[in-house]
């Protein structure tokens, strides 16, 4: 009876091991495709880096014109540096939390006949495209690393609180990883509508805005008048790019942190049964199209 | 049992109908009309291990749904199917490492990446084991002559070369059940003559069940031993190609050969002349009249050499799908209808 079980248990190890194996190959695969086009993937990269620069002179300006310009002025609890620090800040949120042409590609498999490859394998798109947009992540980061030390090491004047203590850290590691999830979700969950409509884009579109300004990304969500800034705390957008800043500069006070986090997490458990449920019913009105 | 069973699968579609012109086009965006399309109705169906089965049918007639319904892509409306004892369409991960989908115009391969990677992405997968892998992967690259591409990303090979690759990624797993969607599309004369080669061969040493459809009859009859016609998304003929040919062509060719200086004149006394470009007269002639009409016509004229031969496969094709779509009552052999 033992003997069985600790067999069976050995098998469970072995099985666990092989799955991890295939997850690491799809990974390594989808790594290398996105280094296929080196070039235009490390040109589009840095671009993104552009718009700091006039973030900073928006900023510098906006603080400059209102009550008592940058050096001492505040805006809803923020200095200028904070401002800054918050814009960098939101940035990284986004290099974890935006996931381009996801939902559009995802919609594009379904109008073309390509998901057929994850129906008839046995594979589970979902996983499989999660550990694809894992490998993109990791190639985005390994390119973008310099550029973003570079950027944070001059804005570093900007950094005046000095770094969070230690649980914050971990809060704020967390809510990066979270946000990609988040967004990976979300994007996905668009891209699967295109069981019903054939074509996303002007969907996709809508929410691109919604999401430009609700997660922050344009400027901090404690900027908005009630009842708007009450709104946006029980949308997951925040999650996308404010969250991780505010835990970084402390603006989530330390009793409500981990509730917040266990809330994102919340909208995570949500947003995948929303998937799991989209997809599902979408492969039941599915019709193979294409071929 | 059969492996593959499949009893009054039907499938039918609601497609969106659409009418020409704007102001049609506008009252689309309010109010929309629908149609049934009915692509499968009722298909009746038993495959045997090592079977290998050609679907037959026009473009729309049914063949590549009830793939797509055995392969677990779609649901069925009705009806029931199972290939190996499992539903496809709950598509079980046994299920799924049993089988394999090939479809001539759609890409499995990695665009960008040598095909090597996407065969150990299929490695990976199917938990093939590496030994088993390497063996099937050797095999398989030498058999279809493609081994010195392997390290070729799959955007720079050529139409047939992919192909093979394809075939190659589906195989790797070393399925039992094997569908093929027009596996030969689109390639040139020699690359179909090479996959059709190796698919016999395949098929003769792993003895798999296949089921594959496609437009070319070479490949049907140099592949196929049973041919299924789909017309309209039903079962109208199930047979040998042989029974086809006797069942839908009332006719043959006669093939002469006249003597040097012979003419031809008055020779459609005796048939219906196909083409005359002497010394060579082709003649049609009722199968029941083939006797008497050769007899008239060696006595008459002389002649060098006769060959009497069954029309082109295509020909008799297109008469079948013509006839059954016409209403004919769908015949079926005992090949299949027996339980």
């Amino acid at each position: 009876m033992r003997k069985a079980s600790a067999a069976i248990s050995n098998d469970e190890t072995s099985g666990i091991i092989v799955r991890i194996f295939c997850w690491w190959t799809i990974f390594r695969i989808a790594l290398e495709e996105r280094l296929a086009y080196r070039g235009d993937f490390a040109l589009g990269t840095l671009m993104r880096f552009l718009p700091v620069v006039t973030q900073i002179f928006l900023w510098w300006a906006i603080f400059d014109s209102v009550n008592g310009g940058a050096a001492s002025g505040k805006m809803v609890g923020y200095t200028f540096n904070n401002m800054i620090v918050y814009y960098l800040l939101s940035m990284l949120g986004r290099a974890f939390s935006s996931m381009p042409g996801l939902a559009s590609s995802v919609s594009k498999q379904i109008r073309d006949g390509e998901i057929k490859k994850y129906l008839i394998q046995p594979i589970d798109m979902i996983g499989f495209l999660l550990l694809a947009r894992a490998a993109h992540k990791v190639a985005y980061y390994t390119v973008a690393t310099v550029p973003f030390a570079l950027v944070f090491f001059l804005c570093r004047g900007y950094f005046t609180e000095g770094w969070p203590d230690a649980s914050v850290m971990l809060a704020f590691v967390l809510s990066l990883l979270m946000a990609f999830v988040l967004g990976f979700l979300m994007d996905l969950c668009i891209g699967l509508i295109g069981f019903w409509f054939l074509e996303v884009s002007s969907l996709l579109f809508v929410y691109m805005l919604l999401n430009f300004f609700l997660s922050g990304h344009m400027f901090p969500l404690d900027l908005l008048p009630s009842p708007w800034n009450s709104f946006v705390q029980f949308m997951p957008f925040k999650y996308l790019a404010y969250f991780p800043a505010a835990v970084f500069l402390g603006k989530v006070p330390a009793e409500s942190l981990w509730a917040e986090i266990a809330l994102e997490f919340a909208w995570l458990v949500a947003l995948t049964i929303l998937a799991r449920f989209l997809y599902a019913r979408g492969l039941r009105r599915y019709s193979g199209y294409g071929g | 049992m059969a492996i593959i069973e499949i009893e009054n699968l039907a499938k039918s579609y609601r497609v969106y109908q659409k009418r020409e012109g704007l102001t049609a086009a506008v009252r689309g965006l309010f109010h929309r009309e629908y149609r049934q399309v009915e692509a499968v109705r009722g298909i009746n169906l038993r495959v045997e291990q090592g079977e290998f089965v050609a679907f037959l049918g026009p473009n729309g007639a049914g063949k590549t749904t009830t793939l797509k319904l055995l392969s677990g892509v779609i649901y069925p409306s009705s009806g029931s199917a199972t290939v190996m004892g499992y539903v496809p369409w709950e598509r079980s991960n046994n299920y799924r490492s049993r089988f394999a989908l090939v479809m001539g115009q759609k890409n499995q391969l990695w665009w960008d990446l040598p095909s090597q990677e996407s065969f150990r992405l299929h490695q990976q997968i199917y938990r093939i084991d590496s030994t088993n892998f390497q063996r099937t992967l050797d095999e398989l690259t030498d058999l279809l002559g493609v081994a010195q591409l392997l390290g070729r990303p799959v955007r720079e090979l050529s139409l047939g070369e992919r192909m093979k690759m394809e075939l190659i990624a589906a195989l790797l797993h070393s399925p039992e059940v094997l569908f093929l969607d027009e596996p030969t599309i689109g390639l040139d004369v020699v690359a179909q003559h090479n996959i059709q080669q190796f698919l016999r061969y395949y098929q003769e040493q792993r003895k798999i069940t296949i089921l594959l459809t496609s437009h070319y009859m070479k490949d049907i009859a140099a592949l196929c031993r049973r041919v299924v016609v789909i017309n309209d998304g039903a079962i109208k003929f199930d047979g040998s190609l042989a029974e086809v040919v006797d069942n839908f062509s009332s006719t043959r060719l006669v093939r002469l050969r006249l003597a040097d200086g012979q003419s031809a004149e008055g020779i459609e006394a005796y048939a219906d002349v196909e083409s005359i470009e002497l010394p060579k007269v082709t003649l049609r002639c009722p199968r029941t009249s083939i006797a008497k009409v050769l007899a008239e016509v060696l006595d008459r004229y002389q002649i060098e050499d006769v060959n009497v031969e069954d029309p082109p496969l295509e020909e008799v094709i297109s008469k079948l799908f013509h006839d059954t779509r016409a209403g004919t009552p769908a015949m079926e052999s005992n090949s299949s209808g027996a339980k």
